[in-house]
């Protein structure tokens, strides 16, 4: 049994950031991390505020300059679906069916998909680690399998879970957001916090603040999106190695873009080092051998990770490959 | 979206009228509420609520096989708990709790959904069907009856939860492939391993609902 909670679903976005502001109090979306959370006891929750009632969090409308905007509502399932979605962002849809199992793709939300917890096993075990407020991460000199190989800051190794941040932050997309002070919008790359800059959220949302939607700017010309998931099983299972590819191709040449790494790092990992390997490149068999080296050239794998360095050269190659033959 | 929409009339053929006027004013209906300006009832076709107290019961109603139940739910209750402890529809079983093994696999709204993470609240206004109300009268529906035909269980333990995930594929993709099929059941673990007599059984009824 779930520990006790008192739960409201508000009618109004400006009821629900009341409600939110609440000590204690918590967002249901979907539910499915949420859920989970309580049961693990990993979350203190005196309040669950369903945003379910919220009309304006459902749907994917076209925005006025040609970009869409998806409703934090909007399932996973729907967005993995939409023929939009499918046709002008193919890399988004594809992270979307890459998203745990079905039922769950049902029910759990994109806006869910980018604030939920982390699947660290210390953070969702019985221990008392950094970001649960304790003095210390298990990950270093524990079970490190699963952690990740970058921007851990020496603080804390999580790897973000979510397989569609990474394709919104590589297609260039922005979050919107509501709370006590009014909307507000942020880039999805920067929506996310590394450990150095605060071990205990996952998020940049403020207390009482709500995650509405998410837009996308219209597609660039010659853009063409992929997002790949590399895991220890073909099904329901959170990625071990991954990539979100956004490239804009002129010809054959690579004229700008934005590679972001998933299963590498406490947030949806920008690869810099890649994107200035095929940035004004054709992606010739050299360029992409070169992108592959420089995708783990800054890498810092603890002692039960290494296998992820030779995974990540090959996603690079592979999905370079992939994304070269339109 | 026109195959969505006849397969939703396909599916509510066979149903009965009660259960037809409900989803009219939960399903579909809900967008012409909204359109009309009336109070917005959520694709889950719950309303808004005020706020309940911890540990304290409040009274809802489920909507369940077709039945309206008037019920008092704690809100830390899941739609799990209340489908077997209150209800007694002890078909939907409860394995990790945790939306890991499918074992709990209802369908809300017609899709197949983790009835352990489900709060039985968020269900409110939503129309349940669970292992038994694929049944008619006394005899299995399509599904129900391949699994039997095609032995496609040893324990039976996973086997309401898988399906609930068939049921739900087929009132959305009546003529699914062998991929779809095995995509559709991934969320629902057999330790048995009964898997290739799983996409048989499945395979199967979408024959033998399709006659």
């Amino acid at each position: 049994m779930m520990p006790s909670f008192s739960y409201v679903r508000p009618g109004t976005l400006q009821e629900a950031v009341q409600h939110l502001s609440a000590k204690g109090a918590v967002v249901h979306g979907g539910g499915t991390d949420l859920l989970t959370c309580l049961r693990e006891r990993i979350v203190d929750v005196q309040k669950v505020v369903s945003i379910q009632g919220l009309k304006d969090l459902y749907g994917v409308k076209e925005t006025a300059g040609g970009g869409l905007r998806i409703g934090a509502l909007t399932t996973i399932t729907e967005v993995a679906e939409h023929p939009v979605i499918r046709e002008r962002y193919p890399g988004l849809a594809q992270g979307a069916a890459e998203v745990a199992s079905p039922p769950l793709r049902n029910q759990g939300t994109i806006g869910g998909n980018l604030c939920q917890k982390p699947r660290c096993w210390y953070f969702r075990g019985d221990f008392h680690c950094l970001r649960k407020g304790g003095d210390t991460c298990y990950a270093p000199f524990g079970e490190n399998q699963f952690h990740a190989i970058f921007g851990s800051g020496d603080i804390c190794y999580i790897v973000h879970p979510s397989d569609t941040a990474p394709c919104l932050s590589a297609l260039n997309a922005e979050i919107e957001i509501a709370g006590p002070a009014g909307r507000r919008l942020l880039p999805a790359a920067e929506f996310h916090v590394l450990p150095e800059d605060y071990v205990m959220q996952e998020t940049w949302l403020a207390p009482g603040e709500i995650l509405t939607a998410v837009r996308l700017p219209p597609p660039p010309p010659g853009l063409r999106s992929t997002y790949r998931k590399v895991r220890a099983r073909r099904s329901w299972d959170f990625a071990l190695a991954g990539v979100a590819l956004a490239l804009q191709f002129d010809g054959d040449r690579v004229a700008g873009g934005r590679v972001v790494l998933s299963g590498a790092a406490p947030v949806p990992w920008r690869s810099r080092p890649v994107e200035d390997a095929v940035i004004g490149k054709t992606l010739d068999r050299q360029t992409i051998a070169a992108a592959a080296q420089a995708v783990v050239a800054d890498a810092e794998p603890l002692a039960k990770n290494a296998y992820k360095i030779p995974l990540f050269r090959g996603v690079i190659e592979e999905e370079l490959e992939r994304i070269s033959r339109p | 979206m026109k195959k969505k929409q006849s397969i939703a009339s396909d599916h509510r053929r066979g149903w009965s009228i009660s259960r037809r006027g409900f989803l009219a004013s939960a399903g579909t209906g809900a967008v012409a509420m909204a359109v009309s300006g009336r109070i917005f009832a959520s694709p889950m076709g719950n309303k808004e609520t005020a706020e309940m107290a911890p540990d304290v019961l409040s009274k809802i109603t489920l909507h369940v096989n077709g039945h309206p139940h008037d019920l008092l739910v704690e809100p830390r209750w899941t739609l799990l708990h209340v489908l077997r402890e209150t209800l007694g529809l002890t078909g939907t079983k409860e394995g990790c709790g945790r939306g890991e093994c499918g074992a709990c696999t209802v369908l809300i709204n017609d899709i197949p959904r983790y009835a352990c993470l489900t709060l039985a609240v968020e269900a409110e206004g939503a129309a349940v069907t669970t292992v038994e109300g694929l049944l008619d009268g006394e005899t299995l529906g399509p599904v129900q009856s391949a699994f039997v035909e095609e032995d496609a269980f040893q324990c039976g333990y996973c086997t309401p939860g898988q399906i609930m995930s068939v049921e739900g594929l087929l009132r959305k993709n009546p003529d699914p492939s062998m991929d779809e099929i095995r995509m559709a059941v991934s969320g629902n673990l057999c330790r048995c391993g009964a898997y290739s007599h799983i996409f048989k059984a499945a395979a199967s009824a979408a024959k033998n609902r399709r006659k």
